[in-house]
């Protein structure tokens, strides 16, 4: 023991570094988001935050519930696998409150042609046309019926 | 109750050690949803696209994307006979307005759809100084807008090109995989708008997801898979001369 007389000075400097460390670790809880590390190097509440974000297509499940006459019409077609959202647009509101948002009138000239219009990159068995030759900018609902379009016995609307 | 000196210094770090998981908590979960049941990807048919672009707007509706900026876009390819090479691409306002007619005839020509590969590498997330860019347990790679600095390693490590500093906030964005639909039972909204179902959001926890029986009947590839990143981009019929 008689050695430690001279010491008092190391024991002054572990202080100060035990002091250090003890700030540290308080700053180190205060500035550290509290979810940081539950998962990984992250914040964990981030994950939430993400999730968090409303939704602007509702999806078709949504426009099946209520609109099942032309989920009916839209079986017997060829745009069967077609979703409602990808012509009519992103109706989450409307399917949360029909009266919030009406679903704008479509021109079907310019919708039809975005995927129909022919384009050398497309796969060869999608049906395209040039609708210059096809039907010189006639909308396209004039003859098809676009929840169904293939054009029967002459009689479509 | 006599405490010395010493034993209060003793405490000191404990106590703050303590501290921490007393004020940590626990995040909101979404209900139903558990992170550790999925594991999130996507399968994408080059041989469905048909390059409408309507993806690239739904992607810009859903996610309030700024003009100018794509979490997700479509490129035409158009290789030559001799050129696989060197192939032509072109992605007018990441095909956000469909295409116009090719400029080249002949070769070969074809529309791949492109977006974030949710990398279960990531290169993005490994240069992140502050982590504010990482994989979800459930596979997603996310940002977390309110710790990013907008210091750009995340931009130029990504070998995919799928990340932007948003103009507005001045942060890294990028394609959350709609983790704000799949984590409520939808689709994401460029799966949901695909009029021909070139995309298909994949769950490969799920042993039910039709994405297994795909995987194992198909020849798909990932983009760049010398890059060893993990992929989980899944393409169909991607022809040699992609990028």
């Amino acid at each position: 023991m008689a050695n430690l007389k001279d010491a008092g000075h190391l024991l002054r400097l572990a202080a100060v570094f035990l002091v250090g460390f003890i700030v540290f670790l308080v700053l180190r809880g205060v500035l550290i988001p509290r979810s940081f590390g539950q998962y990984g190097h992250y914040r964990g509440n981030a994950i939430a935050e993400v999730a968090g974000r409303p939704i602007s297509f509702g999806g078709h499940q949504a426009c099946e519930s209520c609109h099942s006459d032309v989920l009916e019409t839209k079986a017997k077609g060829k745009h069967k696998g077609v979703a409602c959202e990808a012509c009519h647009g992103a109706l989450a509101k409307h399917a949360e409150d029909p009266t919030a948002l009406q679903p704008a009138k479509l021109d079907t000239a310019v919708l039809c042609a975005r995927c129909h219009e022919a384009n050398i990159a497309k796969p060869a068995a999608f049906p395209q046309v040039a609708a210059v030759d096809h039907s010189g900018g006639l909308a396209c609902n004039t003859c098809h019926q676009p929840h169904s379009p293939v054009i029967d016995s002459g009689a479509a609307k | 109750m006599n405490i010395t000196r010493r034993q209060v210094l003793i405490l000191l770090p404990a106590a703050a050690v303590a501290w921490k998981y007393v004020i940590a908590g626990s995040p909101e979960a979404s209900p139903n949803y558990s992170m550790t049941e999925h594991w999130w990807g996507m399968l994408v048919d080059v041989t469905k696209c048909i390059g409408c672009g309507t993806c690239v707007r739904g992607c810009q509706t859903e996610n309030a994307v700024p003009d100018g900026y794509y979490r997700t876009w479509v490129e035409r390819y158009h290789v030559s006979d001799a050129g696989i090479e060197n192939p032509t691409v072109d992605s007018p306002d990441g095909g956000k307005n469909g295409f116009p007619p090719a400029a080249q005839a002949g070769g070969k020509n074809f529309f791949v759809p492109k977006m974030c590969n949710h990398c279960a590498d990531s290169p993005c997330t490994q240069v992140c100084p502050v982590g504010a860019t990482f994989i979800s347990p459930d596979g997603v790679v996310l940002v977390d807008q309110k710790y990013c600095l907008g210091c750009r390693y995340c931009i130029q490590a990504c070998p995919y090109g799928c990340r932007f500093l948003d103009p507005n906030t001045k942060t890294a964005q990028k394609c959350t995989l709609c983790y704000h639909r799949i984590t409520k039972g939808l689709t994401t909204a460029c799966c949901e708008v695909c009029p021909t179902g070139a995309r298909q959001l994949a769950d490969l926890k799920n042993p039910k997801d039709p994405i297994h029986e795909f995987l194992e009947t198909h020849s798909v590839q990932v983009l760049k898979p010398h890059l060893a990143t993990k992929a989980k981009l899944y393409y169909n019929g991607l022809d040699g001369a992609v990028r």
